[in-house]
């Protein structure tokens, strides 16, 4: 047995409903850092940040995983709908932050989705990620036929995309994190676009 | 000279002195009991009159104030100052003061603004990025300096430079802004009787990543335009350069008086949270020149704060 052929095997073994329940530590963590004083002395902005930057992290493992497999054999497929329901997970609480305890002012909140472009972009990648969450289950693939669903679920790439754009835009000068962000992401949705363009080539 | 200014509040108005000495004696005994006593090192208590100014405006935590800062010199987190700008040295300390003045120079600090009287102006810091905080400064007029180096006739701004140590700045090293941060003053702003020249808060020596030994305090415009570990004043005719203008002028005007009507292009301005108010604290109104419209308005009379922002 190869080493790879080990690691899947093992990876077999693993089940994939414990994330769900691990997905809960970060944010409760965070939540009483924040109660704590851990968060420093502006702590809704810390985890406002917080949110979102792991969301993003985990839409990057999320892209990540086709292009593992393709490399190197290794299959963390199974696991690809709990870690992409959890990004979105912390995407919505990155959000519900924004409005209940960052902004709070329903007139404020209208205005700053139409008038600031970085909550425009923001706001357009997570009505992006909803047809993807919904439907992340096996009815609905069942229901929409894999090529349908598939193309609902490609969606999320321009997500994660505005995701990243939205991570710069927030910056007031450029930082290197968030444009390294972008980079991964572009490197990964290139490497499905070289793939595509490589099979039809072949056939 | 110290205590020009007066306001409208009489002593009536004034907590007695036992009732605020027993707070702060709280406060301290708390962050000494933190382990945060050692924030202001070994440095000695300065010497300062307190005044009635900004009586009712409750100060933040010495860690409030210490390690929430944006000081770009030594990187863009809020905690990298507090973590990095020990490392600079601020004893002997060198103050550059050319243009239109009677004696330009390079000061020693002490010789620059040893003689100075200080005094403690509990004052309301805004930053541009929404959020605010009460600090308890010691410091002099910048008048009263400005008088001693000698205006000259024709002078109309202010500018001033922060240090450039490229060895213990990492932001510099990095080269997130174009250094040396820049910032400037209209002459009649710089001569305001609310704006100061701080060396201290809460009654010690500046921490470094506040500015130290010395910064300029504006109360009425963004917290950025406070320039901090001043090495250069220069009186000039034109208005200067300044650093977030230089970067982005749409969001970052001349001026940049806090006003809750016009909004940075990419957030608004009209309300700001209070550091240290925990998770629930919810926002408040931004006030107009951040609650000192009376004393300033008139610098700005007949001008378009839209257009001059």
């Amino acid at each position: 047995m190869t080493p790879v052929q080990r690691i899947n095997r093992g990876l077999s073994r693993v089940p994939a409903w414990p994330l769900y329940i691990l997905s809960l530590v970060a944010p409760i963590w965070l939540l009483w850092q924040g109660q704590t004083g851990g968060l420093g002395p502006e702590p809704i902005k810390a985890l406002e940040h917080e949110l979102g930057e792991l969301a993003l992290k985990l839409l990057i493992v999320v892209l990540a995983i086709t292009p593992l497999r393709n490399a190197t054999g290794i299959n963390l497929v199974k696991f690809r709908r709990a870690i992409g329901l959890i990004a979105f997970f912390y995407v919505a609480l990155h959000l519900l932050v924004w409005l209940v305890l960052d902004v709070a002012i329903l007139s404020q909140i209208w205005a700053d989705i139409l008038k600031r472009p970085y909550i425009t972009v923001g706001m357009v990648g997570f009505l992006l990620l909803i047809p993807a969450a919904v439907t992340s289950n096996n009815r609905s693939i069942r229901k929409l036929g894999p090529k349908r669903w598939k193309r609902v679920h490609q969606w999320t790439y321009g997500a994660v995309i505005l995701g990243a754009v939205h991570f710069i835009m927030v910056q007031k000068v450029w930082e290197a994190e968030p444009l390294i962000y972008l980079g991964i992401i572009m490197a990964l949705l290139v490497t499905r676009l070289d793939l595509r363009v490589l099979r039809r080539a072949e056939a | 000279m110290a205590g020009r200014w007066k306001n409208d509040l009489g002593w009536d108005d004034v907590t007695p002195k036992a009732a605020w000495m027993n707070r702060r004696q709280i406060m301290a005994g708390g962050l000494a009991a933190a382990g945060l006593g050692a924030i202001g090192g070994t440095a000695h208590a300065l010497e300062f009159q307190t005044t009635d100014f900004g009586e009712g405006l409750e100060p933040n935590s010495l860690e409030d104030i210490t390690t929430y800062n944006n000081f770009y010199e030594f990187g863009t987190g809020k905690g990298d100052p507090a973590a990095n700008a020990g490392a600079m040295e601020v004893e002997p300390w060198t103050v550059t003061v050319d243009g239109m003045v009677d004696n330009p120079g390079d000061y020693a600090l002490d010789d620059l603004i040893g003689d100075m009287t200080l005094e403690e102006r509990i004052y309301r810091f805004r930053c541009v990025e929404a959020w605010s905080m009460v600090v308890p400064w010691v410091g002099f007029e910048l008048a009263d300096l400005l008088n001693k180096i000698g205006v000259q006739e024709g002078a109309k701004y202010v500018s001033f430079e922060t240090a450039v140590i490229p060895d213990v700045m990492p932001g510099v090293r990095r080269g997130v802004l174009d250094f040396p941060y820049r910032e400037g003053l209209r002459l009649d702003e710089a001569m305001h009787p609310l704006t100061i020249m701080a060396t201290g808060l809460y009654g010690e020596p500046l921490p470094n990543q506040n500015g130290a030994p010395m910064r300029l305090i504006v109360p009425w415009k963004y917290g950025f335009k406070s320039i901090k570990s001043i090495v250069r004043i220069s009186l000039v005719e034109e208005q200067p350069d300044t650093s977030w203008n230089m970067l982005q002028a749409r969001e970052y005007g001349f001026y940049s008086n806090v006003n809750p009507n016009v909004d940075h292009p990419r957030w608004s301005q009209a309300s700001e949270r209070r550091l240290g108010g925990g998770l629930f604290a919810g926002r408040e109104p931004t006030l107009m020149f951040n609650g000192y419209e009376d004393e300033v308005a008139s610098l700005y009379d007949g001008m378009d704060l839209a257009e001059f922002y």
